[in-house]
């Protein structure tokens, strides 16, 4: 099978580029695609992951290139459109010849990509946070699974917070689907009772949040401590967040944690009134180590002052790195090398510990809770060991029994009851 | 040298503290027998330590809680000895003794580590505080006692609250307390008498509160017999079958209690079988034919009857066991009578309740009404009265929102800009609107459809320039303070007050486009040129100049309109587009050419969506999606709308 | 309009030379490509600019349909994306269902007990919805094990929500921009309802991977490709004779007059609303079929791709081609589309001014927009005029005062069109 991809890849570079892919393990300059959406709704936040990519390769460029070559960032704008992820993908890998693609931002911009990934034998860095259930050969999800970011976070509510009763808010999409799909797997697990669990979704941009948050104060009529979870996505939070505020919902009373925003979601509002809510994530900006402040004056430097970081740069960051590193220890940037390199990369984590890639192609990260403060910044109150990503999580009853590990069973998705490898490819 | 130097100054200075320190004090001490549970930080671990400090009877120990919960306590990282510190500046501290609350010294921070107590761990320091804090002279800290009974009541507060009544002097305080307490008796009241009285002074409350202590008395467990016991505690009979039990909870109610054999699930079966193949068979049936579930189920019978494995339950016996059964609700909460008088007043409450929520729903229903009517009222003069259709309406939206943006980049006093702001919108989506009107919309009067082509490329136009200038993140346009949170009418009703603004500017609008329209002579002359260009030209005016005026004037509302939307909302570059399908619809709905029309269409959609909303809460996409086709319906039976234009007006 | 008056006893071919040409340029077009590609020539176009002309054909055969709706029938539809989704949709759905069919069987294959049939349907469900957290198959599933009755309901489908929407609209004299606003809501309703992931369709991750065809796995894309892209071409060459066909006979006159004065032509006794009904949901079926073959080569069909915006690019592609000839609309869809991938794909150069650089990933949808204005107030003909010019064909000049008595003669705003 593998073979086939290789001759079809070289059979496309011979005749693309007319540069024979086998004179040489490199080619120089080394390309590394970004596939991040420049325009359109998701705009928002893939801009900044663009500019990002821009910053590492001019850093690594600056510090000599890579093995011997310069590296050059090849941006494309699939325009949030989620076919165009695919074929701006076929594009990178086989009119431009990019050696590794830094992209998507959306569950379905990725599942868009993928099925060209895997039939060319590309490889992609995701950044962002998502609902795992896949593991890819040819993608390193440098973001958070769900257990590194929505069991820890639910975990804290439950013991840290006591918290009784679970308001799941999100947006219609794939990733709080999921990701409420497990919670609620997880909470019934817990001894949540389900008539405790208040799901609500709203679509992409919602702002009327009036009778939801209403609804929300109503679910303390039993006298059980209410916490809200939110999978709420993008702009849709600042309404939300302003109508909390204006129904005076302190953290105190009904604690909200959200997945999805962070400081550059923050920028778009006035966080006085939300003090002490709560976000968890891999990273925030306000995280007390050396190596993050010497990366947020670069970022400030590069892109002005009143700029923030997140938790998909430092995906990025960590994920580029890691690459690096692999391309050097390989001495090639051959994709199979390269993958093959990557298990086991250990780079030092904006927030102190390292992080490690593991065999299903996830990392291990330490997952952190802040609380909101009055300056648009996280105070981080939690921050635990590294939890290894897992690729399938545990809570629910179909995904238990499979595992990931590409170094040792070459298989992304492994059935552990029947020792058989469900398959290669993904389901998209 | 230098960093050597520095490394002595910060060892000295390190040093120093821990010196003059009173590490013997007893409050010290206590704090250093639960100096791992304290530093864990943990809500689970951390009650010895909390109710330690509480109980300890040391004056200092009140100290020491509120410091440790304002984020004020640090640690020493060498000597492991507690202080409470002010931050100086990032990097230095000044600190303090517990001991005697005496100044040790200033600090650089690295030597120490600040306790950041989690706001679980907040409120359970808050609880035990609240003794101290219920008879405190200053009223604040009372009211904060108060706070933290409301947030996590305990029994030991009732006897605390009832003690300190009778010295409280401040009015609104004593009301407050004597409420606590009254709720605090229905919880934790020790005779079933008092408890009653309590519940039954708050008969018809509101109160989120009072349902929350109310609801819990009426806590059940489902349990099985043959027959109902004569209990007095028992509730409901439940059906199997029915909403409230469903016939597998029922049997496995029945399991659980012994009463009756499990059933395998399909899994179990599977396995079970699997487990049992020999030479290719189970139980003498050929592997290969068990591609069905009967195949399956006469294989597992066979193995049951060799005695390989147990037999599961058959469906005619989980019915007969079920019929033999009856299920009822137990309560648990409370005793009998003061569940019955729980459910009394809960169910009066209900009724309450019940009458409000729909009140405020309506309020959330006209409140989303006036937005929806904000946002089409530009577009009810320039499609309704003009018969322009205006794709880039939603695009001046932005462009206020945008402008309101700016104008507080300016003036920070955020009063002050949103009155600048509100004329500035209007100035600037008036002038776009002119200078759109007079560069492509009056070539393309007699091609309606074209319009709309041509006003779409300048839509997406507009979209994207906004986006290169402003960039794609949201930008924050925030609402002046007296416009922060809401009124309050009670626990179930309230409506921010931001929305009650653009409730206000709705009405402003109307009462605006009315005046325009019917008191002026611009209105005389638009609704002139509106019936019959030629003669209103004959008659002296020019219907370029008016053309011209109207265009802009929608185009101004818009642009206020999209002040208000940026307050309550959001401001982005995609905005506009999404409200222009829905004012589109608004005015279709109403009826073009009349605000009146344009008016009922928004309150219709307004209340219609928050109607289907209410009807599934859990899924807010389908109210939008069912709200949409009924108004497609609706226009197949009214296709003029709501209030339709007669006569000659009609054909124009 | 002339055309209709010409005597009827010449062949079809002789009578339009128009359509004679554009299927000689596009055989030829397809023959070159086929020549060029990787698949089965030297391999100077890469397998992703294929699939790009392939998506481009299928755009251009809707727009086509759109031509016929709007530009012959005067009826402005911004919902025909619709149809164009639910073709994929269609089409995707077996696509999806027949992949995973597969590895669940290979994967049931090592289990020690054969598969039951509804083991092997939880199996398929739980892979494809899995993703959306559930495992059970909806209702709109039933048929979608089925190749046949997916292709019957690339036609069934759109045709039917077509003549219902239509039969409904058009009964009740809904016309010119409220049926536009109409069809719009339509589409946005659709949408939204795709959006929610109860609606049984994967939500807003739509359905992906169906560039893979089943049970080809060892075909590689560069041929899969080649084959849409012919099958792509065939369809819009048989798309094109139709259209001309439809709109160069009687029925064509009838149309054309009803985008000209509706009124007259009922008052003749044509029944108007039949006559649009046909068209809406003949254009309707073409747009479903030009989906089915669009979105397997896209590899991802979903939401997003039906939301209103869609519509109107597919009328704008239609008014800058040149509405009211066929190859007009094909020469719109195909010049926007295929400059808007250059644009966005990053290629195009910056423009340093000095004091600002113009990048046109930044730009360009500014530069489109604009031209939509400049193209409606300037040259309403579209690029097709430039044929006119080219054969010297000049229409009647109707410029002045009205040429009838009242509303509904020909009349000065007329002349454009």
């Amino acid at each position: 099978m593998s073979m086939k991809f290789l001759s079809t890849t070289a059979a496309a570079a011979l005749f693309v580029s007319t540069l024979p892919a086998f004179a040489q393990d490199v080619t120089c300059p080394i390309k590394v695609g970004v596939l991040h959406s420049l325009s359109g709704t998701m705009a928002i936040s893939e801009t900044t992951l663009k500019d990002t990519m821009e910053m590492l390769v001019d850093q690594q460029n600056e510090k000599g290139g890579l093995l011997g070559c310069q590296l050059e960032a090849v941006v494309v704008d699939p325009a949030s459109d989620w076919p165009l992820f695919a074929e701006k993908a076929r594009e990178l890998l086989t009119v431009q010849n990019v050696d590794v693609i830094f992209g998507s931002w959306t569950s379905v911009s990725r599942k868009s990509a993928l099925p060209v990934l895997e039939e060319l034998n590309g490889l992609m860095f995701y950044p962002v946070q998502y609902e795992g259930e896949e593991s890819s050969k040819n993608v390193f999800y440098t973001g958070a699974a769900p257990n590194q970011q929505a069991i820890p976070a639910t975990d804290y509510f439950l013991e840290e917070l006591g918290v009784e009763k679970f308001a799941l808010l999100g947006t219609d999409y794939v990733y709080p689907r999921t990701t409420n799909n497990i919670l609620e797997a997880y909470l019934k697990d817990k001894g949540i009772a389900e008539e405790d669990i208040f799901v609500n979704y709203t679509p992409f941009g919602h702002s009327d949040w009036s009778k939801i948050v209403a609804d929300v104060v109503a679910l303390g009529a039993d006298g059980k401590k209410v916490g809200v979870i939110s999978t709420i996505n993008g702009d849709a939070n600042i309404g939300f967040y302003k109508e909390l505020a204006a129904a005076g919902i302190s953290a105190d009373d009904i604690p909200v944690v959200a997945f999805s925003v962070g400081e550059e979601e923050l920028s778009g509002l006035d966080t006085t009134n939300l003090v002490g809510h709560l976000a968890a994530w891999n990273y925030f900006q306000s995280a007390d180590t050396p190596a993050n402040e010497e990366w947020v004056a670069a970022w400030k430097a590069r892109m002005g002052e009143e700029r923030v970081t997140n938790d998909p740069m430092e995906a990025h960051y960590i994920g580029f790195n890691m690459w690096v590193n692999a391309v050097t220890d390989a001495g090639t940037t051959d994709v199979d090398a390269v993958r093959t390199a990557m298990y086991g990369q250990e780079f030092p984590n904006l927030t102190g510990g390292t992080a490690v890639m593991l065999p299903n192609h996830h990392l291990s990260k330490p997952v952190l809770i802040g609380e909101i403060t009055e300056d648009g910044q996280f105070d981080i109150i939690s921050q635990t060991e590294e939890v290894p990503g897992d690729a399938w999580t545990d809570f629910l009853p179909e995904s238990a029994v499979l595992k990931s590990d590409w170094a040792e069973l070459g298989c992304g998705m492994y059935n552990t009851e029947t020792s058989t490898c469900v398959q290669i490819k993904s389901n998209y | 040298m230098l960093r050597l130097a520095a490394f002595l100054l910060v060892s000295i200075s390190l040093a120093l503290p821990a010196q003059s320190q009173q590490a013997e004090a007893p409050i010290q001490q206590l704090l250093q027998t639960h100096s791992e549970i304290i530093l864990k930080s943990s809500r689970r671990t951390i009650g010895p330590a909390v109710d330690a400090l509480a109980n300890s009877g040391l004056p200092e120990s009140q100290t020491v809680l509120d410091r440790w919960q304002n984020k004020e306590m640090w640690v020493n990282e060498e000597t492991g000895l507690f202080v409470f510190a002010e931050e100086v500046d990032r990097d230095t501290l000044r600190i303090f003794d517990f001991a005697d609350g005496s100044e040790i010294g200033v600090v650089p921070d690295e030597g120490f580590d600040q306790l950041k107590p989690n706001s679980g761990i907040r409120g359970m320091i808050a609880t035990a505080l609240v003794q101290f804090q219920l008879s405190d002279p200053n009223p604040e800290t009372r009211q904060r006692a108060l706070d933290a009974i409301e947030r996590g009541a305990e029994e030991s507060h009732l006897t605390a609250l009832r003690a300190s009544i009778p010295q409280e002097t401040d009015e609104a305080l004593l009301t407050r307390k004597k409420r606590l307490e009254r709720l605090l008796t229905i919880s934790y009241g020790e005779a079933d008498q008092e408890r009653i009285e309590a519940i039954e002074s708050f008969d018809g409350d509101l109160g989120v509160d009072v349902r929350a202590a109310l609801n819990p008395l009426l806590a059940v467990r489902v349990e099985a017999a043959e027959t109902v016991p004569e209990d007095a505690d028992v509730g409901r009979i439940l059906k199997p079958g029915s909403e409230a039990l469903s016939r597998e909870d029922a049997y496995d109610l029945l399991v659980r209690a012994e009463l009756a054999r499990p059933r395998i699930s399909l899994d179990d079966q599977r396995q079970a079988l699997i487990a049992n193949i020999a030479d290719g068979q189970v139980a003498g049936i050929q592997v290969a034919t068990l591609d069905t579930q009967a195949a399956r189920d006469m294989a597992y019978a066979a193995l049951a009857e060799q005695g390989t494995v147990t037999a599961a339950a058959t469906e005619a016996e989980v019915n007969e066991r079920l019929a033999n059964h009856v299920f009822y609700e137990r309560y648990v909460g409370a005793p009998p009578e003061v569940v019955a008088a729980a459910q009394l007043a809960l169910k009066a409450i209900e009724n309450k309740v019940a009458v409000n929520q729909a009140f405020d729903l309506g309020l959330d229903a006209l409140s989303l009404a006036s937005i929806y009517f904000l946002a089409a009222i530009g577009l009810a003069i320039t499609f309704g009265v003009m018969g322009v259709i205006n794709m880039a309406h939603g695009e001046f939206i932005m462009m206020g929102a945008y402008t309101g943006y700016v104008v507080q980049l300016f003036i920070p006093d955020y009063t002050l800009s949103i009155l600048v702001a509100i004329p500035l919108a209007f100035a600037v989506t008036f002038g776009a609107g002119v200078a759109m009107e007079r560069l492509v919309i009056r070539w393309l009067y007699h091609r309606p459809l074209e319009t709309l082509l041509a006003t779409f490329g300048i839509s997406i136009a507009l979209q994207q320039i906004a986006k290169n200038i402003f960039g794609t993140q949201a930008r924050p346009l925030t609402a002046p303070g007296w416009l922060d949170g809401s009124l309050v009418i009670n626990d179930i009703v309230s409506i921010s007050y931001i929305r009650i603004a653009i409730f206000v500017l709705a009405l402003l609008f109307l009462a605006l486009f009315l005046f325009v329209m019917n008191r002026t002579r611009l209105g005389l002359e638009v609704r002139a040129v509106t019936q019959n260009p030629r003669m209103a030209a004959s008659m002296g005016i020019n219907p370029d100049k008016i053309n011209m005026l109207t265009f802009g004037f929608g185009s101004g509302i818009a642009g206020i309109a999209g002040v208000a939307i940026g307050l309550y909302a959001k401001v982005t570059s995609e905005m506009g587009s999404d409200y222009i399908v829905q004012s589109f619809m608004t005015v279709v709905v109403g009826g073009v050419g009349n605000i009146w029309g344009t008016l009922l269409g928004a309150t219709m959609v307004g209340f219609l969506q928050k109607g289907i909303e209410w009807f599934n809460p859990s899924n807010t996409l389908a109210a939008q999606t069912y709200m949409i086709l009924f108004i497609i319906l609706f226009i197949q039976f009214r296709p003029k709308g709501i209030i339709a234009l007669k006569g000659r007006a009609a054909e124009a | 309009m002339t055309d209709a008056a010409l005597p009827r006893r010449q062949p079809f071919a002789l009578r339009f030379p128009s359509v004679m040409i554009f299927l000689a340029i596009l055989a030829l077009f397809t023959v070159g490509v086929t020549i060029l590609s990787e698949g089965f020539g030297i391999g100077v176009i890469s397998t992703s600019f294929i699939k790009t002309l392939g998506k481009t054909l299928c755009l251009c055969l809707v727009a086509l349909a759109m031509d016929l709706v709007w530009g012959y029938c005067g009826i402005l539809s911004l919902g025909h994306m619709a149809f164009f989704g639910i073709g994929g949709y269609a089409i995707g759905m077996w696509l999806m269902y027949a992949r995973t069919e597969i590895i669940v069987l290979e994967s049931l294959a090592a289990a020690e007990l054969p598969p039951t049939a509804q083991e092997v349907s939880d199996g398929i469900a739980t892979q494809i919805f899995g993703v959306v957290g559930s495992s059970e198959f909806p209702p709109i599933w039933a048929f979608a094990h089925s190749l046949p009755l997916q292709l019957a309901a690339v036609i069934i489908v759109p045709g039917l929500l077509a003549l219902v929407f239509g039969w409904l609209a058009f009964r009740s004299r809904v016309t010119g921009v409220y049926l536009s606003i109409l069809t719009q809501a339509m589409t946005l309703a659709l949408s939204l309802h795709l959006f929610q992931n109860d609606s049984g369709l994967r939500g807003n991750n739509g359905l992906s991977g169906l560039q893979n065809l089943p049970g080809l796995d060892d075909v590689p894309q560069a041929t899969v490709s080649l084959w849409f892209f012919w099958a792509s071409a065939l369809a819009l060459g048989l798309g094109y004779v139709l259209c001309a066909w439809i709109v160069s006979g009687k029925f064509g006159s009838v149309i054309r007059a009803i985008r000209d004065d509706e009124a007259r032509v009922r008052f003749l006794g044509y029944p108007v609303e039949a006559f649009k009904l046909v068209i809406f949901t003949l254009t309707a079926v073409i747009a479903g079929i030009a989906g089915a073959l669009y979105y397997p080569q896209a590899g991802i069909v979903n939401p997003a791709e039906i939301a209103p915006i869609a519509s109107i690019y597919l009328a704008v592609w239609v008014a800058i081609g040149g509405r009211g000839r066929l190859y007009g609309a094909v020469i719109g869809a195909a010049f926007v589309s295929l400059l808007s991938t250059w644009f966005t794909g990053g290629q195009a150069p910056d423009i340093n001014l000095g004091f600002y650089t113009i990048s046109w990933v930044d730009w360009w949808t500014v530069l489109l927009g604009l031209s939509f204005v400049a193209v409606t107030l300037f040259a309403p003909k579209g690029i097709g005029g430039l044929v006119d010019i080219l054969i010297d064909r000049k229409s009647p000049n109707r410029h002045g005062a009205d040429l009838g008595p009242d509303q509904g003669a020909l009349r000065e705003q007329e002349a454009d069109k």
